[in-house]
């Protein structure tokens, strides 16, 4: 198992990217979404390059004033606001003749009109257009930090004939982020792997040695041994599951789902922890609450993740309320149940609600982990509830409690039932408590 | 304040001469720009040979200089400039000189971060790339505003220096601890804590250059500007396992 061989040889690299924290999203997914992007530019150009000898209107293609020459300026422009990326049409004299609308988001309302040494400046988008000014077009770079996006572009300059040149920008940041994703996370799983293990052949050193003879100790570094493999095997299970999701990710579940049994096998499952510290599991389900569409022990496995973590970071004593109940639909997104999960405890500081689905990101490092936290346990909720399109969403009040929840999505009814219905649908009977200080974060699909 | 598409272009030669020595310099910027990048993308990729690329690249920045240097007294030489046209040409050499600069910032950061890369790697570096961020970004900003001859852009970035700021009191103050804990973290650190303190720089000089817009476009100077910089007042960080 490849994750167990890294550990030992990604050591020394692990330390200083485990600081930068986890990251989660889907690596696979977004390079097979991009692959192919760079054909695009060359495609769309072939098809939009018609010559227009009528006077632009669009303010994406403004002429030149500064063309010095006789000839008509509009009648070779080429209709630029029709690519889906940040165009320019540069003229020989390095002005920006046209630029689309996606252009002027990047560069700046201004860039239209303007002379791209000053507006655009990066030198290797300069560096392409001389390279193709200098009769070899077209002309490929790759930049980084370009306009007001911190991303990176495959930049590409095509002759146009007559003086003029086409500079498209790619966005290939997402390429890029997942392929240092992927290395951080290797980085990461493997030191937080690690961990546990140093631990173990410490206590393993002592029972050979120092404490060969004493039984007390002996017995209680096994313990501590024991608790640090469960928690070993517990964060391979959890990074087999995560992998095993994104997997899926694209497969949208099809089986329709009774979310009150669940909701009660939940409760049934984590009595024994309810139990010892003395919690209350409060179960509310709206009656008549609609089937979902989900798979059935992915969505048992986000349950028992968000009931655990109420268990672990809310107060002894104190209830855990376990709702579901419909949200309206309204025209634009489909009918959804939303499942909510709240605790009341510390809750959890604004700054770190928008990163708590981050593989391995905890907010306090030392607590997680003496309660035997992967800190991927939200990471997996995330992925589950994104696989489902459905969306998640927490919500923390300092000193009173957090609220998770999520939505999924309610079997289609047939569209007779629904005319015999007539539409009338279930009210927002969601336990919405949003005070103005109550900060949210939201993990849209 | 005239700007954007709608500004006049220019006329006489001597507009179309500024106008040259314009471009020039905020060519010069836009390779300072990509040379901060670049300087800090070797550092966190552990690329020796990127950094020293970088360094080596310097040297176009030294001849744009010189070129601007020259188109600008020239222009004098030859036009004897209005007023505006002096105050033009002076911010031209003045904001060259100081992009010149910049660039031996992102300089001494690539060689750094070639050294660096032979090294262990050292935790705190992760907060160096929000840093080059914030700092370019002031550095764009700042170029717009003089391409542009926009002076509440210019305050903006004025005003945005303290966040660089911020983020290096509390690297500086992270690295005292760092090098505390084990005496082999002191070389890359204090490599790190120079790096810290170029970026810190590069966000002056970035307002530096603002300031020189504003005053260009309005005639005013500010009286202020925030500092928040308060590693010189630092004596000794508390730490937990002394």
């Amino acid at each position: 198992m490849w994750m167990l061989a890294a550990p030992l040889a990604g050591a020394g690299l692990a330390a200083w990217l485990a600081w930068r924290a986890g990251s989660d999203g889907a690596t696979v997914a977004a390079i097979g979404a991009l692959s192919g992007l760079g054909l695009l530019p060359a495609v769309t150009l072939r098809r939009y390059h018609v010559a227009s000898r009528t006077p632009m209107r669009d303010e994406g293609e403004v002429t030149a004033k500064a063309e010095s020459g006789a000839r008509p300026v509009s009648s070779d422009l080429v209709s630029i606001a029709a690519l889906a990326e940040p165009a320019i049409v540069v003229s020989g004299s390095w002005r920006a003749a046209a630029a689309n609308e996606q252009a002027r988001t990047l560069f700046g309302p201004r860039v239209a009109g303007s002379d791209v040494r000053q507006s655009v400046r990066h030198p290797a988008v300069l560096d392409a257009l001389r390279q193709a000014m200098g009769g070899e077009s077209p002309a490929t770079r790759e930049v980084g930090a370009l306009g007001h996006a911190d991303g990176a572009f495959r930049v590409r300059v095509v002759a146009l004939g007559e003086e003029r040149y086409l500079v498209t920008f790619t966005d290939i940041t997402q390429a890029r982020l997942a392929e240092r994703m992927r290395a951080d996370f290797v980085a990461n799983a493997s030191h937080e792997l690690r961990t546990p293990l140093a631990n173990i052949s410490g206590f393993i050193e002592t029972l050979l040695g120092p404490a060969a003879e004493d039984e007390p100790a002996r017995r209680r570094f096994l313990e501590i041994m024991a608790k640090e493999s469960a928690r070993m095997s517990r964060l391979i299970d959890d990074l087999l599951s995560l992998s095993r999701i994104e997997l899926d990710k694209y497969v949208r579940p099809q089986a329709p789902l009774d979310l009150a049994p669940l909701l009660a096998d939940v409760g049934k499952t984590l009595a024994m922890r309810l139990e010892a510290d003395g919690r209350r599991l409060l179960i509310d389900v709206a009656e008549g609450l609609p089937q979902v569409v989900g798979d059935r022990d992915q969505i048992l496995q986000v349950l028992h993740n968000l009931v655990s973590n109420a268990l672990k970071y809310g107060h002894s004593g104190t209830p855990i309320r376990l709702s579901a109940a419909p949200v309206a639909a309204s025209a634009r997104m489909e009918e959804m149940v939303r499942v909510s999960v709240e605790d009341v405890g510390d809750g959890i500081a604004p700054e770190h609600l928008p990163r708590l689905t981050e593989r391995f990101y905890r907010v306090d490092t030392g607590r997680s982990r003496s309660m035997g936290g992967t800190g991927l346990g939200l990471a997996i909720v995330k992925h589950i509830v994104e696989r489902h399109r459905g969306r998640l969403e927490i919500s923390s009040r300092q000193g009173e409690g957090t609220t998770v929840s999520f939505t999924l999505p309610v079997v289609p009814k047939r569209i007779d039932e629904r005319v015999a219905e007539g539409g009338e649908e279930g009210g927002a009977a969601t336990p919405d408590r949003g005070g103005e200080a109550r900060h949210k974060t939201e993990t849209k699909v | 304040m005239a700007t954007g598409p709608d500004a006049p272009r220019p006329s006489g030669r001597f507009d179309e001469e500024i106008d040259e020595l314009r471009t020039l310099v905020s060519e010069m910027g836009g390779l300072a720009e990509a040379q901060i990048a670049t300087a800090i993308d070797a550092l966190v990729r552990r690329d020796g040979d990127l950094g020293l690329h970088v360094a080596e690249a310097d040297a176009e920045l030294d001849r744009m200089e010189a070129e601007a240097e020259a188109k600008a007294v020239a222009i004098i030489a030859g036009t004897a400039p209005g007023a505006e046209g002096l105050r033009e040409l002076v911010a031209a050499l003045k904001i060259s000189a100081i992009i010149e600069r910049i660039g031996d910032y992102a300089k001494n950061i690539g060689k750094r971060a070639s050294s660096m890369a032979a090294a262990a790697p050292v935790q705190p570096v992760a907060i160096i790339p929000e840093m080059g961020r914030l700092a370019s970004s002031m550095l764009k900003d700042a170029l717009d505003a003089y391409v542009e001859r926009d002076a509440r852009l210019a305050l903006d970035v004025m005003m945005r220096d303290t966040s660089v700021d911020d983020l290096y009191n509390s690297l500086f103050r992270s690295l005292l601890t760092y090098m505390m804990e084990n005496p082999h973290h002191i070389t890359p650190s204090a490599h790190l804590l120079f790096i810290a303190k170029n970026i810190e720089r590069i966000g002056d000089h970035a307002t530096n250059i603002a300031e020189m817009v504003h005053f260009q476009v309005t005639g005013q100077h500010l009286v202020e500007r925030p500092k928040a910089d308060q590693t010189p007042l630092f004596i000794q960080p508390r730490t937990d396992n002394p």
